[in-house]
C-alpha cells in the first residue's frame, strides 16, 4: 500500500502555520495555536482540526513548504475511524464510484480526452476547439480520479483505486491524457505525487490545452466584452499553479473579472459538500456570502470551471441575476459556436 | 350468446361491443404475474343509463360483470376470474365539474388521472388532486375502488378518503346517488352527516356497484415544490426518523425507499420529502425546518442530506415514471408489488422480510412505503421484477408475493388491493363476525352473485 510523504521536520519548524491559520473554516488564536494543532495532527493525536475540518482543500495550497496537510489530516481521521460527511453518504460515494465495467473509450491512440465520470465533460469536450481529441474521449469509472473521497476522508479508496486507473489509461495505450477536470488533474500530478505513485503518461490540465487551441483561433474570436465572476473548485487547490491560467483565457476572448473578496487564496467553496459535511447552515451561509460578492462585483455571468460546482450552484446563480455557464463555453461563444444566453 | 351480443349491441353501439379473439384475448389478462382468463365480451359503455341497461341485462341472463378503468391495479383485479363482460369504463372520460371554492370536482367513472390532472393545470392552476404515482391512463374511480394512494396522502389520507360523493349503478341495476349529491346539486360530503354509505364501495373492489360519477376533493396547487432526500444506512432509525418529520406537519408526501441496484443506493435507505411553498421564503423555511429536525442523525454520522441535482427532475415527476423503470432490469419488463398497509413500526422487519423474499426466491427486488395521514399508518411495497418471457421466472414471484402478504397478515397488516387469494387469506384471518357482515352485505347488494365475483369470495 502507498503511504503518504509527509516531511514532519518541514512542520516542526514552520514560522507560518499557514495551512491552518488561513482556514476559513476555522479559526485559530495565532500561530502557536495553529501550529500546536497541526503537529498534534502530526503525531497522531486528537486535535479538533480532525472534527471541525470542513474539508476545503484549500490548506493544500495555503502550506508553501510543500507538504500536503489536507491529505495528513484525512489519513489520521480514517485511522481513527472518523467520519466527515454521515456513513451513508461516504458509503454512497465509495459504491457508486466502483468499477463495474461500464466505461467507455473512444479510438485512443497517443492521447485521451479524460471526461472522467461526469457525463457534462463529455458534451464540453466536443466540437472546433477539442475535433482532434474529442474521438478519444474516455468515460467511466474505470478513468475516474478517486480525489473525491478526500472529502469523506477515505484515502485508502484513493490508494487503493488509483493505480487501477493509471493502469487503465495505460492499457488504452495514451502517451498523453488531457484531463477535462481539475480533480483528475490534480489527481495524476499532486496527490500521485505525495504518494509516490508513478504515472507513466503526462497529465495535459485542460486550461493549457484550450489557452494554446484559443490561441491557434485567435482570428475567430470575436471579444465577448462581458465582466464574470469566477468560482474557482476545490480541487484547484490542488494545483495553484494552475490558477492564473483562467485569467489569461478570460484575457483573450475578451472578458474581464472585476475584483471581488471571495477570488484567488480566499475563493470559496461551491458548498455542496460542506452541505453534506456540516449541514446546511454553514453551506448557506457560504453560498449566500460568495453569490452576494459575484453580484456586488458588477459581474453578468458567473463561470465555472468544475461541473460539479455548476451543478450546485446554477440556479442560486441565476436567481441572483448572473448567468451560469462553463468556461468551455464561454470559449465556444467567443468563436460563434455557442449561442450568448448558455443556461 | 348471440343474443346477448345483440342487446349488448343496442345498449352501446357497434362500436362499443366486441367479443373478437383479439380483444379477449388483451381483456383477459393484466400486467402482473396471474393466469388470465378469457370473458365473453368487453363493453365500453357511454353514459350511466348504458352502464343500468348493460348491468340489467347481465342480471337477467346471470353473467359476470367486471368494471375495468386502465387495468393497471396490477394484481388481476380486472382479469374476469368467471368470465362475462369487462366492463371498460374509458370513455365515460368526462370532466362534469370543479366547484374551485368548496375545492372539489365530479368526474365520470372512467376519466383518467391524466384527463384531470390537465384540466385543473388549464383551468384551476391554483388546484390540484391527489395523483397516484401509477400511469396517468388510471383512472380516479379505480384508484378510490381499492383506496389508492396519491402525492396528498401523506397530508390528506387515503384518496379513497377524498371522496366527497358517488353515483353507482348497483349489482341490481338502480342508480343510486351517495352523500350530499342525493339531498342537492352540491357534492361536498361523501356521507357526514348521515351513515356514510360510500363506505359500501370504496375498498370493494368493484363487487358492490359501478361507480359512473364521482366527486373528489382538491387541494392547495402552491407555486413551488422542491424535494430533498435524506439517506441512512440504519433501518432501526427509519420510524423515528418519520415519526419527527410528521410531527413537523408540513410536508406533502414522504417515501421510503431502498433497492439494491444501481451501486448509488445499495445498504441504504433514502427518504423522499417533498414540500410546497408559495415563495423563496416558505421553501426556505421549511427546507430548514426538515435540516433541523434530521440534525441529530448528521451528527451522529448516522444519516445525512445527499445531493438531489442529477435526479431532480425524476423525483419531482407527477406521477413519477421512474418507478416503472425498475421493471427492465432483468429485462423482459415485469413487475407487481404486494403493497401491505401496516404501522410505521414495522418498517425494519417488512425490510428485512423484502430481502430475506428476494434471496430466497432469487428474484430482483424494490421497495418503496408511502406515508399515509401524517404517519398513522404507511403503505409498504413490497416489488419483484420479472421476465416476462421467463415463466419459471413468474412463478417464482407469484410465491414471494403470496408470502409476503402472508407475512403482512401476520404482522397485523392489511394487505392492499389484494389478489382473489390474497383476499381469501385476509378473511380467513378477520374477525367471523366481520367477515359476515362484509358477506352479508355483499349478498345483500348484489343477490346473483355478477359483480366481479372471485372477489371478497371466501371460496372463489
Ligand atoms: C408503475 C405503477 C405505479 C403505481 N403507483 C401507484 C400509486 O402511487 N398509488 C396507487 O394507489 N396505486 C399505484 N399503482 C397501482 C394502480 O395502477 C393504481 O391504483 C391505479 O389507480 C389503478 O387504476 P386502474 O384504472 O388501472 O384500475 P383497474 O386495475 O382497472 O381497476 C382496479 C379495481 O377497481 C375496480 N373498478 C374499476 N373501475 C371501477 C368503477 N368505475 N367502479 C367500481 N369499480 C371499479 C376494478 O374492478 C378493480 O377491482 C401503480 C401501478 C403502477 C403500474
Ligand atoms: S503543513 Fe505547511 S503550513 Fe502547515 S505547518 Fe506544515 S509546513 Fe507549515
Ligand atoms: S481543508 Fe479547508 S477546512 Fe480543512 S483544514 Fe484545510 S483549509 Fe481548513
Amino acid at each position: 500500500m502507498y503511504a503518504l510523504k509527509w516531511k514532519e521536520k518541514i512542520c516542526a519548524t514552520c514560522p507560518s502555520a499557514d495551512c491552518l491559520l488561513k482556514c476559513q473554516y476555522m479559526s485559530f488564536a495565532g500561530h502557536d495555536e495553529a501550529h500546536g494543532e497541526m503537529m498534534k495532527v502530526i503525531r497522531g493525536e486528537d486535535s479538533r482540526v480532525l472534527h471541525e475540518c470542513a474539508t476545503c482543500y484549500a490548506c493544500e495550497e495555503y502550506c508553501k513548504r510543500g507538504n500536503h496537510p489536507f491529505y495528513l489530516i484525512s489519513e489520521r481521521r480514517e485511522e481513527k475511524g472518523l467520519f466527515t460527511a454521515p456513513r451513508p453518504i461516504t458509503n454512497q460515494w465509495i459504491n457508486m464510484t466502483q468499477m463495474q465495467g461500464k466505461c467507455m473509450a473512444g479510438a485512443v491512440k497517443d492521447k485521451a480526452l479524460s471526461c472522467c465520470f461526469i457525463p457534462d465533460l463529455g458534451i464540453l469536450g466536443q466540437g472546433e476547439i477539442f475535433k482532434d481529441v474529442a474521438p478519444a474521449a474516455v468515460f467511466g469509472a474505470e478513468y475516474m480520479c478517486p480525489a473525491v473521497h478526500t472529502h469523506f476522508a477515505r484515502m485508502s479508496v484513493i490508494k487503493e483505486r488509483l493505480p487501477k486507473v493509471i493502469e487503465n489509461f495505460v492499457k488504452l495505450g495514451a502517451k498523453e491524457v488531457i484531463c477535462l477536470h481539475d480533480e483528475c488533474y490534480g489527481t495524476f500530478t499532486a496527490i500521485a505525487d505525495a504518494y509516490g505513485i508513478d504515472v507513466p503518461f503526462k497529465p495535459v490540465y485542460y486550461m493549457d490545452f484550450l489557452l494554446s487551441r484559443m490561441k491557434e483561433m485567435k482570428d475567430r474570436i470575436t471579444p465577448l466584452g462581458i465582466k464574470v465572476a469566477y468560482q474557482r473548485p476545490c480541487s484547484n487547490r490542488l494545483i495553484p499553479d494552475k490558477y492564473p491560467l483562467v485569467r489569461e483565457i478570460l484575457d483573450l476572448i475578451g472578458v474581464e473579472i472585476p475584483d471581488r473578496v471571495y477570488q484567488g487564496e480566499n475563493c470559496l467553496c461551491c458548498g455542496e459538500i460542506l452541505r453534506s459535511v456540516s449541514g446546511y447552515k454553514l453551506a448557506d451561509d457560504v453560498q449566500e456570502r460568495n453569490l452576494n460578492d459575484m453580484v456586488a462585483s458588477g459581474a453578468s455571468y458567473c463561470v465555472f470551471n468544475c461541473p460539479a460546482c455548476q451543478s450546485s450552484l446554477s440556479e442560486k446563480v441565476a436567481k441572483k441575476g448572473l448567468k451560469p455557464v462553463h468556461i468551455i463555453d464561454l470559449c465556444k461563444m467567443a468563436i460563434g459556436e455557442k449561442e450568448r444566453e448558455v443556461k | 350468446m348471440r343474443d346477448i351480443l345483440k342487446a349488448l349491441v343496442e345498449i352501446v353501439g357497434e362500436r362499443g361491443v366486441s367479443n373478437t379473439p383479439e380483444e379477449l384475448w388483451f381483456y383477459s389478462r393484466d400486467p402482473g404475474v396471474l393466469t388470465p382468463h378469457l370473458p365473453d365480451y368487453v363493453v365500453a359503455p357511454r353514459t350511466t343509463e348504458e352502464v343500468q341497461k348493460i348491468v340489467l341485462l347481465a342480471n337477467r341472463e346471470k353473467i359476470p360483470v367486471v368494471p375495468m378503468g386502465n387495468g393497471m391495479s396490477l394484481t388481476g383485479l380486472v382479469i374476469p376470474l368467471k368470465g362475462g363482460i369487462v366492463l371498460d369504463m374509458k370513455r365515460m372520460n368526462k370532466i362534469l365539474e370543479v366547484n374551485a371554492m368548496a375545492r372539489y370536482a365530479v368526474v365520470e367513472g372512467g376519466t383518467s388521472q391524466g384527463v384531470l390532472k390537465a384540466y385543473l393545470q388549464e383551468h384551476h392552476p391554483q388546484l390540484r388532486h391527489s395523483i397516484p404515482d401509477a400511469p396517468p391512463t388510471t383512472t380516479i374511480a379505480a384508484n378510490a375502488a381499492l383506496h389508492g394512494q396519491g402525492r396528498l396522502t401523506q397530508q390528506y389520507g387515503f384518496n379513497s378518503e377524498m371522496v366527497t360523493g358517488l353515483e353507482v349503478v348497483l349489482p341490481t341495476g338502480e342508480i343510486c346517488l351517495i352523500g350530499s349529491p342525493s339531498l342537492g346539486p352540491y357534492w361536498f360530503s361523501r356521507g357526514p352527516t348521515m351513515p356514510d354509505l360510500s363506505a359500501l364501495f370504496l375498498g370493494w373492489l368493484g363487487t358492490t356497484g359501478i361507480i359512473t360519477k364521482i366527486g373528489m376533493r382538491l387541494y392547495p396547487n402552491k407555486k413551488i415544490r422542491d424535494v430533498e432526500l435524506f439517506v441512512t444506512d440504519r433501518v432501526d432509525l427509519i420510524p423515528h426518523i418519520l415519526y419527527k418529520l410528521t410531527h413537523l406537519e408540513i410536508l406533502e408526501d414522504v417515501n421510503v425507499w431502498f433497492q439494491p441496484k444501481p451501486l448509488v443506493f445499495k445498504g441504504n435507505y433514502h427518504i423522499t420529502l417533498y414540500f410546497t411553498g408559495d415563495t423563496e421564503e416558505e421553501i426556505t423555511f421549511k427546507r430548514r425546518m426538515i435540516w433541523d429536525t434530521l440534525q441529530e442523525y448528521m451528527d451522529s454520522k448516522d444519516g445525512g442530506f445527499m445531493s438531489v441535482q442529477y435526479m431532480k427532475d425524476m423525483l419531482m415527476e407527477m406521477p413519477q415514471r421512474g418507478i416503472a423503470d425498475f421493471a427492465d432490469v432483468p429485462k423482459g419488463g415485469g413487475f407487481e408489488y404486494s403493497g401491505p398497509i401496516t404501522i410505521i413500526e414495522h418498517f425494519p422487519q417488512y425490510a428485512a422480510k423484502v430481502v430475506e423474499l428476494a434471496a430466497k426466491y432469487d428474484v430482483l427486488y424494490a421497495s418503496s412505503a408511502r406515508l399515509i395521514s401524517g404517519g398513522h399508518c404507511m403503505m409498504f411495497s413490497i416489488s419483484f421484477a420479472f421476465n416476462r418471457n421467463d415463466p419459471a421466472m413468474m412463478t417464482r414471484v407469484k410465491h414471494a408475493l403470496d408470502e409476503a402478504t402472508a407475512f403482512a397478515l401476520e404482522m397485523g397488516g392489511i394487505p392492499w388491493k389484494p389478489n382473489f387469494m390474497e383476499q381469501k387469506m385476509t378473511m380467513e384471518k378477520m374477525d367471523p363476525n366481520a367477515l359476515k357482515l362484509l358477506q352479508m352485505i355483499k349478498k345483500n347488494l348484489d343477490p346473483q352473485g355478477i359483480m366481479n365475483p372471485g372477489n371478497w369470495e371466501v371460496n372463489p
